[in-house]
């Protein structure tokens, strides 16, 4: 999915722009703390992204994407327990 | 292997399971190095958590856009580079 | 991945409307700063440094190449080292590379597998750079691309696409515009925009800046 050069598209591309969201430079700002921190460099980012499934990788924004990434490196390396992101938020 | 600028190399066709940077447009295709980038630690080991050494050398290949792409829109002569690390090419 | 539930419908959305994603980012930051994995004052530094960034470096870069040939091959030498003459940081990528624009060669730059891009000298790249119609056709269809952003190369220019698939990151050296011998470096650096550092477009003419 994220190999685009083998997937051809006549999509027209959508020129707009918007200013980053606070929480989209938070999640940029948060993995290159990681990265200082030597616990998440950039080919384990882009490794992670592209374990997403196909569809969630089409369907997510470019942040959600490092987001996704960014928890699923720090749980496989028991940064995080499985889960203890979702449950901080209930 | 390590090539010149200028040498004509193969990109292997193989397939890779997980993380590499090799795009698959250019897998098995035919291009001209183009310049040598030096040596970098490699990502497709550093992706899941290790060093990356020891460093490969990193290669700017450069295609024609007619090998590639034979349909698209194209003038003569177009080209597309794409940065490939040695144990991906073969000599032509 | 598959107990990892993606459907956060049950996730409070905050009032002016931020996606989930939002939430999880505010609610990680909590946990890894908690966790002391991170300090809150690195990733207050790194924002500050994220919204400082903007294309005006790179202008900088090829204001200079344009009234300095020297300077210029140095540039198409060792972008990095070009950059440190002028104090300006290239960023972390271990080796940034400047591709000049000529009479005979267009450079377009993207990244296919991802968005890599040089934003320490551009700052944080377009959405439709790290969009998938982008990255799927400058590498199929660039000459389509530049049409839609208005741009038509002469049949005799090489249109030259460069897919960033390592560490190396791509800034192109637009060509300079004609009728600008009596600039300064300053209103030559004004008239380099981020999109014809990145190839799809050319930089702005002096009549209309």
């Amino acid at each position: 999915m994220h190999d685009r050069g083998v997937w051809p598209t006549d999509m027209p591309i959508d020129r707009s722009e918007h200013e980053l969201a606070d929480w989209e430079l938070l999640t940029d700002a948060l993995v290159s703390a990681l990265s200082s921190e030597g616990l998440m460099n950039v080919d384990e980012l882009r490794r992670g992204i592209e374990s997403m499934p196909p569809d969630e990788y089409e369907r997510a924004s470019y942040y959600e994407r490092w987001l996704f990434s960014a928890e699923t490196i720090l749980v496989e390396k028991g940064v995080l327990a499985p889960g203890e992101l979702d449950a901080r938020l209930t | 292997m390590t090539f010149r600028a200028g040498e004509r190399v193969r990109v292997a066709a193989r397939t890779h399971e997980g993380h590499h940077r090799t795009p698959g447009y250019v897998k098995g295709k035919s291009g001209r190095v183009e310049r040598v980038h030096g040596r970098f630690r490699n990502p497709e080991t550093r992706a899941y958590g290790a060093d990356g050494l020891p460093e490969r050398v990193l290669y700017q290949v450069c295609f024609a856009q007619q090998e590639l792409w034979p349909e698209a829109r194209r003038g003569a002569g177009d080209t597309t580079l794409v940065d490939i690390f040695e144990h991906w090419l073969e000599a032509e | 991945m598959s107990e990892h539930d993606h459907d956060h419908s049950h996730d409070p959305i905050t009032a002016d409307g931020e996606p989930p994603a939002a939430a999880r980012a505010r609610a990680l930051e909590e946990l890894l700063v908690e966790k002391a994995v991170v300090q809150r004052e690195d990733v207050r530094r790194n924002i500050d440094r994220l919204v400082s960034r903007s294309p005006a470096d790179g202008a900088r870069l090829v204001a200079r190449a344009w009234v300095d040939t020297e300077f210029k091959e140095r540039l198409l030498a060792d972008a990095r080292a070009a950059a440190q003459e002028l104090d300006l940081d290239s960023g972390p990528s271990p080796v940034v590379v400047a591709v000049e624009n000529t009479e005979t060669v267009h450079h377009m730059v993207v990244c296919t597998l991802c968005s890599c891009y040089p934003r320490a000298l551009l700052g944080p790249p377009p959405d439709w750079y790290k969009s998938l119609p982008y990255r799927s056709r400058a590498v199929s269809d660039p000459h389509g691309v530049l049409a839609e952003f208005g741009l038509e190369l002469d049949e005799d220019v090489e249109l030259r696409v460069l897919d960033s698939t390592a560490d190396v990151r791509y800034i192109v050296l637009p060509r300079k515009p004609e009728g600008t011998e009596e600039l300064s470096e300053q209103e030559l650096a004004a008239l380099v925009t981020r999109d014809s550092m990145i190839g799809v477009a050319q930089p702005v003419a002096p009549a209309t800046a």
